[in-house]
C-alpha cells in the first residue's frame, strides 16, 4: 500500500507538542539516530520524527493524528528485535512506548500481572519471584525486551515445548486500533466469545494495532530444575536422542541442540566443560516435583546412554546447571568472538528432518564459502544458523543474504516455515511468497485492512506486496533447480 | 477415511454463484450451541471429509481432515500412549475436531494444559471465495503471517470451512489420581486458587455440591508425593467422574434449564445467584443452571472480570454470547467479510450482527 502523509514534518511535530511534553516529539537527526534501526542493524532507516507518549489517551490522539493525516505509524519497544520489524518509515512516526514500563499489579492467589508494554520480559519473573512465581516465555533478549514487543512478535525462548509461547501465556491486551479507538481483548477468563482477536494480536508485529497493556499469566516456579548434558559423535544420532526423549513420554522444560563449530565456540567463550569432539551436543532440562525431576533424570541418562551418547553428565547442582547452560546462552556472543559479523537465521522444521537439514546446510556453507554455526531450540524445531561473515569485505552480506534464503527455502521444503520467532518484519518479507501463496497473502492483507483500513500501521512489513512476488519465487526455484542440478551430478 | 475437499469447494462456489448461504455442519452433536441455525441455509456437510493425514509420534504433532472423529483421533493416539491434553467433550460418537475447533471446546485440563486453541498449529479452509487457504503448520512455532489458525477457535465457522487441522499432541500422563472432599462454596475459590499457585502436578480442580475435586497426573512418584501431602481422600472412580464433567456428562447438566457458562477472573468471588453453580477450571469456568437475563448474566460477568454465554437451552432466536462493544463488533464485522466477502458461511450463527 502506498502512503501519501497530508502534513510536513513541522506541522506533525507542531501538532504532537500540543498534548505530548516537547521535550518527546524529537525531530532533529542526532537525537533520532538511535531510532534508525532495532536488533537487526543491518537494516536502517531514518523516521521523519519520534514521539515518547506517556499516556493512553497521548497514544490515542497520536493514532487520530497520523490516521487522518496518512502518517505511517511505527510501533517500538526496546528495539531488540531480529526482523526490522521496529525499522522507522521515513514518511513516518516512530511511536516508541518506553515510557510505559510500570508493573501495574500482580496477584499472587490468580497468577497474572498487569503490564504497560515497556515492562522488560525479566522484570516480570524478577518481581512475581517473591511470591514463588514467574513469567514463562523466556526470549534470549529477556534482560533486555519488553512485553509489549514479545505480544508483538509471540516470542517464545528455550522452554516453550513445556510452556508456550507469549500467546499461551497472556490473558488480555489492551490496544490502541489505527484509528485510535482503546479496545480490550481477551479477559481475565480463559477463553472469550467471538473471534479470537487476542491470538490474531499476538505475533502481528505492529501491524494491527498498539498494545498499550497486557495481562499476563504466571507460572508456579519448579521446586527442582536440573540439566543432562550429552555429547554424539554424529548430528543423526543427537537428532534421533531428541525423538527418544519425547517417545519416551518426557516433555522436557528445556531441549537444546547445538553442532560442532558452537560446541567449540561456546566452550571457548564459557569454559562450560563441554565434550569438545562431539558433533552434536544435548542439553535436556527437567523440571517440576523433586520426585518427578529424579524419575525422569534417570530416565533421560539412560536413553541418551542407549542411543549411543559419548558422553552423558548430570548438573549435581545448580552452580554446575548455571554453567552448562551459560555455554548455550551465550553461544552467540561466542560466535561473534570467531568472527567480525554474524547473521541469525531461525527457520523451523519438523524434528525428524534435523540431520537431513544440517547436512545441507554444511554443503550449502561450502558453495557459498562461508562458514555456518548451529545452536537449535531441539525440543521445537527451531533452528538458529548463525552465518558468520564479515560486513567490511564487499560483497559478503549480500552473499550471506542469500545463504540464509537459501536456508529458508529448505526450511519450507522439508514441511517447516521461514520463522519460528524472530518475526518476518522487513528482513523475511520476500521469503514470504516461498511460504504462501498469492491467494494466502492477499487473505492477509485483507486481514490487515480489517483492523486498518489507510495502511498506516508499520506499512512494508510482515506480509509482501503480490506484485513482488512472482518475481522472486521465480528466481528461487532457478536457484533451487540449479543445487538439485548439481547435487545430481555430484 | 475419505477426500472430499473438491466436493466442499464445489459446493462453496455453487452457494456463491447462486448467492445462498450455507450451514456448516460435522457430525451434527453441537447444534445446541450458538444461535439458531439459519432455516434459510443449505446445509454443508464436512463430517465425511476424514481421516488422519500425518501423524509422527516423535514430532508430538496430528494432521487430520477436519470431518474426523475425536473418538478416532484419540483411538489413534492412544496406540502411541499420546492424547489430547485439552480433553475435549464428545457431545456424542461423531464429535469432530472441525466443530471442537470452531466452538472452542475443551475440558477440565484447560487451565494446565491449555486449550484447543492453544493446541493448533495450522490450519486449511475454504473461504468465501471458494479458495482452499493454508495458514501456521506443522511445528510448534511459526510467527510467518498472522495466526490464522487461532483465529477459527470460537468463531462458530463464520470465517470458513475448516477442511485440516494440525496440531500438538502430548504424552499421556503415567499416573493420575483424585482427591476429593468436603468444602463450602466460600471457601472453595481461595482453596483451588491456593493450590493451582503451588509447583505441583495439578491437572484439574473443581467444585460441585459442596465438595472440591482435584486431580494429579505425571510421574508416578509426583503424584504419590503430592497426594500425601495435600487433604483430601483419593477417589475411587475419579476417571470416570472427569468424564462425565468433560462430556457435560454429568447430572448437573441433565434436564431443560437453560445452561450459562462463565469464563471469568479465578479468584472471583461467587456470584449473588441462587441456584445449582459448578466451579471447574479452579474457578475460571462457572457453569449456571436456571432461567435468567443475558444482560443481567453479563453484569455479574462484568464484575468477575470475564464475559458469559447461553451455553444451552433458552433463547436461541437471541443473542447468546457476551455482547462486544462498538470498536470490536466493527472489526469482526470486517475480519469476516476479509474471509466470506458475501455472508456465506453461519450466518448469524455467533452474532445476530455477523
Amino acid at each position: 500500500m502506498t502512503i501519501n502523509p497530508k502534513v510536513s514534518k513541522a506541522e506533525l511535530a507542531e501538532q504532537f507538542r500540543t498534548f505530548i511534553d516537547p521535550e518527546y516529539v524529537i525531530t532533529d537527526d542526532e537525537t533520532m539516530k538511535p531510532y534508525e534501526c532495532d536488533g537487526m542493524s543491518m537494516y536502517c532507516e531514518m523516521p521523519l520524527l519520534v514521539v515518547l507518549p506517556e499516556t493512553v489517551e497521548q497514544v490515542q490522539r497520536v493514532m487520530r493524528i497520523c490516521n487522518e493525516n496518512a502518517v505511517p505509524v511505527v510501533a517500538r519497544g526496546a528495539g531488540t528485535g531480529l526482523s526490522a520489524g521496529a525499522m522507522p518509515n521515513k514518511e513516518g512516526v516512530v511511536l516508541s512506548l518506553a515510557k510505559f514500563n510500570r508493573i501495574l499489579d500482580i496477584d499472587p492467589l490468580a497468577r497474572t500481572a498487569s503490564l504497560q508494554p515497556g515492562v522488560r520480559n525479566l522484570a516480570i519473573s524478577e518481581e512475581a519471584a517473591q511470591y514463588g512465581l514467574y513469567y514463562g516465555p523466556d526470549p534470549s533478549s529477556q534482560i533486555a525486551c519488553t512485553i509489549g514487543g514479545n505480544v508483538a512478535e509471540n516470542s517464545g525462548g528455550v522452554h516453550c515445548l513445556k510452556y508456550g509461547l507469549t500467546v499461551h501465556n497472556i490473558l488480555s491486551v489492551e490496544m490502541v486500533t489505527a484509528e485510535g479507538d482503546l479496545v480490550t481483548v481477551g479477559s481475565d477468563g480463559l477463553d472469550s466469545c467471538g473471534m479470537d482477536l487476542l491470538a490474531l494480536m499476538t505475533g502481528s508485529e505492529g501491524l494491527l494495532g498498539v498494545v498499550t497493556e497486557v495481562k499476563v499469566k504466571l507460572l508456579p516456579k519448579p521446586e527442582v530444575a536440573q540439566v543432562v548434558m550429552a555429547g554424539f559423535d554424529s548430528v543423526q544420532k543427537g537428532g534421533d536422542a531428541v525423538g527418544g526423549i519425547i517417545a519416551h513420554g518426557i516433555i522436557p522444560g528445556g531441549l537444546e541442540m547445538m553442532d560442532g563449530h558452537a560446541i567449540i565456540a561456546a566452550d571457548d567463550f564459557a569454559q562450560a566443560g563441554y565434550p569438545r569432539d562431539a558433533k552434536a551436543l544435548l542439553l535436556c532440562e527437567v523440571d517440576g516435583t523433586e520426585e518427578e525431576v529424579h524419575e525422569h533424570i534417570a530416565e533421560a541418562e539412560d536413553v541418551f546412554r542407549k542411543l549411543g551418547a559419548t558422553s552423558v553428565r548430570t548438573s549435581q547442582s545448580e552452580e554446575e546447571r548455571a554453567l552448562l547452560w551459560k555455554g548455550r546462552k551465550s553461544a552467540f556472543p561466542a560466535v561473534g568472538r570467531i568472527s567480525p559479523d554474524y547473521y541469525c537465521m531461525d527457520g523451523t522444521i519438523p524434528r525428524r528432518e534435523i540431520a537431513r537439514v544440517l547436512t545441507e546446510m554444511e554443503k550449502m556453507s561450502e558453495e557459498f564459502g562461508l562458514r555456518v554455526a548451529n545452536v537449535f531450540h531441539a525440543g521445537d524445531g527451531n533452528l538458529h544458523p548463525l552465518i558468520l561473515f564479515d560486513a567490511n569485505v564487499p560483497g559478503e552480506f549480500e552473499r550471506t543474504e542469500a545463504f540464509g534464503s537459501s536456508i529458508l527455502s529448505l526450511c519450507v521444503e522439508v514441511g517447516g516455515c521461514i520463522t519460528g520467532e524472530h518475526g518476518v518484519g522487513v528482513e523475511k518479507v520476500r521469503q514470504m511468497a516461498v511460504q504462501f501463496n498469492d491467494e494466502e497473502l492477499q487473505q492477509f492483507h485483507d486481514l490487515k485492512a480489517a483492523f486498518d483500513p489507510k495502511g498506516i500501521l508499520n506499512p512494508g512489513k510482515g506480509v509482501p506486496a503480490l506484485r513482488f512476488c512472482q518475481e522472486y519465487r521465480s528466481l528461487e526455484y532457478k536457484l533451487h533447480k540449479h543445487d538439485h542440478t548439481e547435487a545430481a551430478h555430484g | 477415511m475419505a477426500d472430499n475437499l473438491q466436493i466442499l469447494q464445489e459446493q462453496v462456489l455453487h452457494a456463491r454463484d447462486g448467492g445462498h448461504k450455507l450451514n456448516i455442519v460435522g457430525g451434527g452433536t453441537k447444534a445446541f450451541m450458538g444461535r439458531a441455525a439459519d432455516p434459510d441455509a443449505g446445509t454443508l456437510n464436512v463430517g465425511e471429509h476424514t481421516g488422519i493425514v500425518d501423524y509422527h509420534p516423535v514430532e508430538l504433532v496430528l494432521t487430520v481432515r477436519a470431518g474426523t472423529t475425536l473418538q478416532e483421533i484419540e483411538a489413534t493416539l492412544a496406540e502411541e500412549g499420546q492424547a489430547l491434553h485439552f480433553e475435549p467433550p464428545h457431545f456424542g460418537e461423531n464429535s469432530t475436531i472441525g466443530g471442537t475447533l470452531a466452538c472452542n471446546l475443551s475440558g477440565p485440563a484447560r487451565p494446565w494444559a491449555g486449550s484447543v486453541r492453544d493446541q493448533v498449529l495450522g490450519v486449511r479452509l475454504i473461504n468465501g471465495k471458494g479458495e482452499h487457504l493454508r495458514f501456521g503448520g506443522q511445528v510448534m512455532k511459526n510467527v510467518a503471517g498472522y495466526d490464522v489458525s487461532r483465529l477459527q477457535a470460537g468463531a462458530m465457522g463464520t470465517l470458513g470451512v475448516l477442511t485440516e487441522i494440525s496440531m500438538k499432541v502430548m504424552p499421556k500422563p503415567a499416573a493420575t489420581l483424585t482427591l476429593v472432599q468436603e468444602m463450602p462454596a466460600d471457601e472453595v475459590i481461595h482453596y483451588m486458587n491456593s493450590r493451582a499457585a503451588e509447583p505441583k502436578p495439578i491437572t484439574a480442580a473443581c467444585w460441585l455440591d459442596d465438595k472440591v475435586y482435584l486431580r494429579l497426573s505425571g510421574a508416578r512418584s509426583a503424584v504419590d508425593a503430592t497426594a500425601q501431602k495435600w487433604s483430601g481422600d483419593v477417589m475411587e472412580n475419579g476417571d470416570q467422574f472427569w468424564r462425565q464433567i468433560q462430556d457435560m456428562g454429568h447430572e448437573f447438566f441433565t434436564g431443560d434449564d437453560p445452561v450459562w457458562r462463565f469464563s471469568v477472573g479465578s479468584t472471583a468471588a461467587n456470584f449473588n445467584l441462587d441456584g445449582p453453580w459448578l466451579i471447574d477450571w479452579a474457578g475460571s469456568q462457572r457453569w449456571y443452571r436456571g432461567d435468567a437475563e443475558l444482560k443481567r448474566m453479563e453484569a455479574l460477568a462484568k464484575e468477575a472480570g470475564g464475559q458469559v454465554s447461553l451455553f444451552r437451552g433458552g433463547d436461541r432466536e437471541g443473542e447468546v454470547m457476551h455482547h462486544q462493544p462498538d470498536a470490536l463488533k466493527g472489526i469482526q464485522r470486517r475480519v469476516k467479510n476479509s474471509f466470506d466477502p458475501d455472508g456465506i458461511f453461519n450466518p448469524g450463527r455467533l452474532y445476530s450482527w455477523l
